[in-house]
């Protein structure tokens, strides 16, 4: 018996004797420590575990896993060591505020993303893809349109915002100006590029079929130009959501996310800020997940879209 | 010289000369029709204010009150009174300023600050250890002066880049040697790029002020978490560059883990890294600029958009964009130098 034993400890890995030890030196010292790093070591074993594993459920439970577990680790210690709410609320105080605060959120929701962030990407974006398209027949204006787009785009284009405020006033208008501002130049950047890049062969095919320029555009330059301008329009999906967001820090109706973080910070209802915070990451991730889905769609044929 | 100019047949200089006018003239000429478009746009923009004020003036404007030509449209006020035209261009508070008086406004807000300047040497006679008189001084620590701030700026986006880049490299060496790491982290690097982040940058700046933490820290967290996750994505895949055949190469030199990290991984990581940097140090002073923006800061480039919006000068908020659009094009110069340089010397320029 000792020696199954003996034999079943020494085959142990160190690792894991090492993160025992770290656990009962936690609980020595304090055992809130010592809960916390418990659950930090128990959930990366089992990841560790899993990710040895080759089926898919594993590798998509591993993420998972990993994110429940910060979770957890956030909520024990905010509650375990008592962190006042002006400073960090617990997830289950933001799940209480999000639950609560439903119509407020989803006005905001309405008025920022849609109204401003949706409607200033889209015409954002035609604007930039119709530029790209004006100029795509002069290699002058292209070859002076790529760097200062390139140098545009790096810019602090969010800095306009209180300008563009004063033009358009307070309403969801200027914010979608904002969002048109800042996603302009990385679209055009990437369609710019996109439309030049077909191949010889391929135009000559289109030229031996006497193809006009706008049948070349349509069937062939603008397909071959997707996946440059889904990498932009992807890009631009969290810019136009920041550029909504903060514009609204410089001026809004009562109604917004931008306004509600302002104001919920004022009167310091954290939990509020963080639900805002969650709403428009979930948006985020909404927006950039419906544009990749796009992509997949009308681009498959491309390499990076097989698997 | 004159070798010079002998040996270097004078075709191929003019022809030099030539390519170099072929590749900068596009960009002038995209330049110039930005600013055009700009100027243009002066005049009708500034149009209805001028025409308010001439009217208050005395002049004979064609609808005589104000609720009148609130009601007409602009194309209409403008061909009724082109005499007031000229007028738009030089208004004092203009809803959008020409381009020489933003230039104007820079340069008064920085060489234009200096006060009886003298070159005093460092003898009995200096007043401070540069060598300067301090009136030359004004031009980078007086309240007024565009360097000021954007150093204000700078600094703490510099330390957060520091420290953002650093860590991000770390965490992709980790990802790519420990599996377990890669499937846990790697998503979540990812999908928290989709989060718009950076809107909260004021409240983590004050949360952190009312904990204690003050000074350059808090704005310079926010640039290093901007500057964090493009680091740490094109780390990975900078990091898991070589293919195959070059990792076999490695194992029949018996190189070692280590040697393959640092002879073959680290190199072919280098041209992601950079592209990266360039991505992070423009995102970082975003970070900063917006992390000033509504948290009362005093000093820094957000500070002046923001006083410049409260008071309506459009002129400073204006001189301030574009402050901050020269730091990071330096900024972003810097970092293609160094690439460059670096790049070129491993021969791995393209």
């Amino acid at each position: 018996m000792s020696v199954v034993a003996n034999r079943g400890f020494a085959g142990l890995n160190p690792k894991i004797w090492m993160a025992a030890a770290a656990c009962v030196a936690g609980f020595a010292y304090d055992w809130r420590v010592g809960l916390l790093l418990t659950i930090w070591f128990v959930a990366w074993g089992v990841n560790v575990v899993l990710s040895g594993q080759r089926s898919r459920a594993a590798r998509l439970a591993v993420p998972v896993i990993f994110g429940v577990t910060l979770l957890v680790l956030w909520q024990i210690s905010v509650r375990a060591f008592g962190v006042n709410q002006v400073i960090l609320p617990a997830p289950s105080d933001i799940w209480t505020a999000i639950v609560q605060n439903v119509p407020i959120l989803w006005a905001d929701f309405m008025q920022t993303v849609v109204k401003g962030a949706l409607s200033g990407y889209v015409i954002g974006a035609a604007l930039a893809i119709g530029t790209a398209i004006a100029v795509d027949r002069s290699q002058f204006l292209q070859r002076g349109l790529l760097p200062v787009g390139n140098f545009i785009a790096a810019l602090p284009i969010v800095g306009t915002a209180p300008i563009l405020v004063m033009w358009f006033g307070f309403g969801w208008q200027s914010k979608a100006a904002v969002v048109v501002v800042m996603v302009f130049f990385p679209i055009l950047v990437n369609a710019v590029a996109g439309l030049k890049a077909t191949e010889a062969m391929q135009r000559d095919l289109m030229h031996t079929y006497a193809a006009s320029y706008w049948q070349g555009l349509f069937k062939l330059r603008l397909p071959a130009a997707l996946p440059f301008i889904f990498n932009g329009l992807k890009v631009c999906t969290t810019l136009a959501l920041i550029g909504a967001i903060v514009a609204e820090f410089f001026g809004s109706p009562i109604v917004g996310m931008g306004f509600r973080i302002k104001t919920s910070f004022g009167t310091l209802e954290l939990a509020m800020v963080w639900a805002e915070i969650a709403v428009s990451a979930v948006a985020g991730s909404g927006l950039y997940g419906l544009v990749a889905l796009a992509e997949r769609r009308m681009t498959f044929w491309h390499p990076s879209q097989q698997r | 010289m004159s070798d010079l100019t002998q040996t270097a047949p004078r075709s191929g200089l003019s022809l030099g000369l030539l390519n170099v006018a072929r590749g900068a003239l596009p960009v002038v000429v995209v330049v110039g029709l930005l600013l055009g478009i700009w100027l243009a746009a002066v005049g009708p923009m500034n149009f209805r204010l001028a025409l308010d004020q001439a009217s208050r003036g005395g002049a004979d404007v064609v609808p005589a009150t104000p609720q009148e030509q609130g009601q007409t449209g602009l194309i209409r006020l403008m061909l009724d009174n082109p005499s007031v035209l000229p007028a738009a261009y030089v208004f004092e508070r203009p809803r959008l300023p020409r381009p020489q008086d933003v230039l104007i406004e820079m340069r008064d807000n920085t060489v234009g600050l200096a006060r009886g300047c003298e070159w005093t040497g460092w003898g009995a006679e200096a007043e401070n250890w540069t060598g300067f008189s301090d009136g030359c001084l004004r031009v980078v620590n007086n309240r007024r002066s565009l360097i000021f701030h954007a150093w204000k700026t700078l600094a703490p986006t510099l330390v957060g880049f520091a420290i953002g880049t650093g860590l991000g490299i770390l965490l992709a060496v980790g990802i790519v040697h420990n599996r377990t790491m890669d499937l846990s982290v790697m998503p979540w690097a990812i999908a928290s790029q989709t989060i718009p982040i950076l809107a909260i940058a004021p409240m983590v700046i004050v949360v952190l002020n009312a904990v204690g933490v003050q000074g350059l820290l808090p704005k310079s967290l926010i640039s290093s978490y901007l500057s964090f996750f493009p680091v740490v994505v094109g780390m990975v895949k900078g990091l898991r560059s070589p293919g195959a055949m070059e990792l076999d190469l490695m194992r029949t030199y018996s190189g070692s883990g280590a040697q393959v990290f640092w002879k073959l991984r680290l190199p072919a990581s280098l041209p992601y890294l950079f592209t990266s940097l360039k991505i992070g140090i423009a995102a970082a002073l975003v970070g900063t600029i917006v992390a000033e923006l509504p948290t009362g800061a005093r000093f820094g480039l957000g500070a002046r958009l923001l006083t410049g919006s409260y008071y309506g000068q459009t002129v400073q908020i204006w001189a301030a964009l574009f402050t901050a659009a020269i730091s990071a094009a330096l900024l972003v110069w810097i970092i293609g130098a160094i690439e460059r340089r670096v790049l070129t010397g491993m021969g791995l320029a393209r």
